[in-house]
């Protein structure tokens, strides 16, 4: 008797989302509009709006992890990366477009994370589209206040020897964290590395993944 | 380190796009490298022909930024600001 009670649980037990029967925003509204006359006056195409929208939504983390594990391994690209990261990045086939990249190094003694207090500057290109919790006002406001209290509750325990480098996306340079190859890891493949390196390891309010969490390949015969 | 070439941002609060966050209003931090030049964003933000400008990724501590409330001194913040924002000065007195 699913349908007796419990409205707001479909039959299979799963909350039901509530329709979003309310009136466009002003904003939704004003991006229609200026969709709708910038395809009616052939400035672009809704092809080619859809197509950019596909572009976005293909970036994940997996590119940035690509980088990170051929900087790991590939001691020329390594200071090709710190030197000038648009350019290495370019140099994989991630376009940076216009904007330009800082690839900051977390060593022994220094952790590095990335902010965005004005808005939500993000390495796109190489992480994909930011988590929600990066536009946030807390993260925003606490990550320049109390970087350790943050970096704490996302599971980063930091000993005090270590400084911590915040870096506030304040204008034109977008940022990746170049996370410390984790030990146990020789001979490892750049391939298998880069299943090591998270999302947040490249924000760096993570780490990367434990190798032990990572299968053996199989013996190659 | 004598060869820190130290900025303080400047105090005013215009209205407008603004890539200075308040916060770091008035602090005296050192050029970590310098970039750009970039078309400035407070006029290209308007659709105004922007003049370029000269950008440097400022390093503050967090004693500097937050004062007696840092919660850990020797820790640092970067950010870029534009160079029509900073004027040189001197490094802060050692406590």
């Amino acid at each position: 008797m699913p349908h007796d009670h419990h409205d707001h649980l479909s039959p299979s037990g799963h909350p039901y989302r509530p329709d979003d029967d309310h009136p466009l925003t002003y904003w939704q509204q004003m991006e229609i509009a200026i969709r709708e006359i910038l395809i009616e006056k052939g400035v672009t195409t809704a092809a080619e709006i859809n197509a950019q929208i596909d572009t976005m939504d293909a970036r994940s983390p997996a590119n940035g992890a690509t980088v990170i594990a051929r900087a790991w391994t590939d001691p020329a690209f390594h200071a090709a990366l710190l030197d000038d990261a648009s350019a290495a990045s370019a140099s994989m086939g991630f376009d940076i477009g216009p904007l330009k990249l800082i690839a900051v190094e977390n060593t022994q003694d220094v952790h590095n994370v990335i902010v965005c207090t004005l808005c939500s500057c993000y390495p796109r290109n190489l992480l994909g589209l930011p988590p929600d919790w990066y536009k946030s006002r807390a993260y925003r406001s606490r990550t320049v206040k109390e970087p350790r209290k943050v970096l704490a509750e996302f599971g980063v325990t930091l000993p005090d020897h270590v400084t911590v480098r915040v870096h506030d996306s304040t204008a034109d340079m977008r940022y990746i964290v170049v996370p410390a190859r984790p030990d146990g890891t020789d001979n490892w493949s750049a391939d298998r590395l880069a299943k090591l390196v998270t999302r947040d390891s490249m924000i760096g309010t993570g780490l990367p993944k434990d190798p032990g969490t990572i299968a053996q390949p199989l013996p190659s015969g | 380190m004598s060869d820190r070439c130290y900025m303080r941002v400047a105090t005013h609060m215009p209205p407008g796009h603004v890539r200075t966050p308040a916060y770091l209003r008035g602090k005296v931090g050192w050029v970590e490298r310098k970039l750009g030049p970039f078309p400035n964003p407070e006029q290209l933000a308007y659709g105004l022909t922007a003049e370029t400008a000269r950008l440097m990724r400022v390093r503050f501590t967090m004693a500097e930024v937050w004062g007696p409330q840092a919660e850990c001194p020797d820790d640092t913040i970067d950010a870029e600001i534009y160079a029509h924002w900073l004027e040189p000065t001197d490094p802060p007195h050692a406590t």
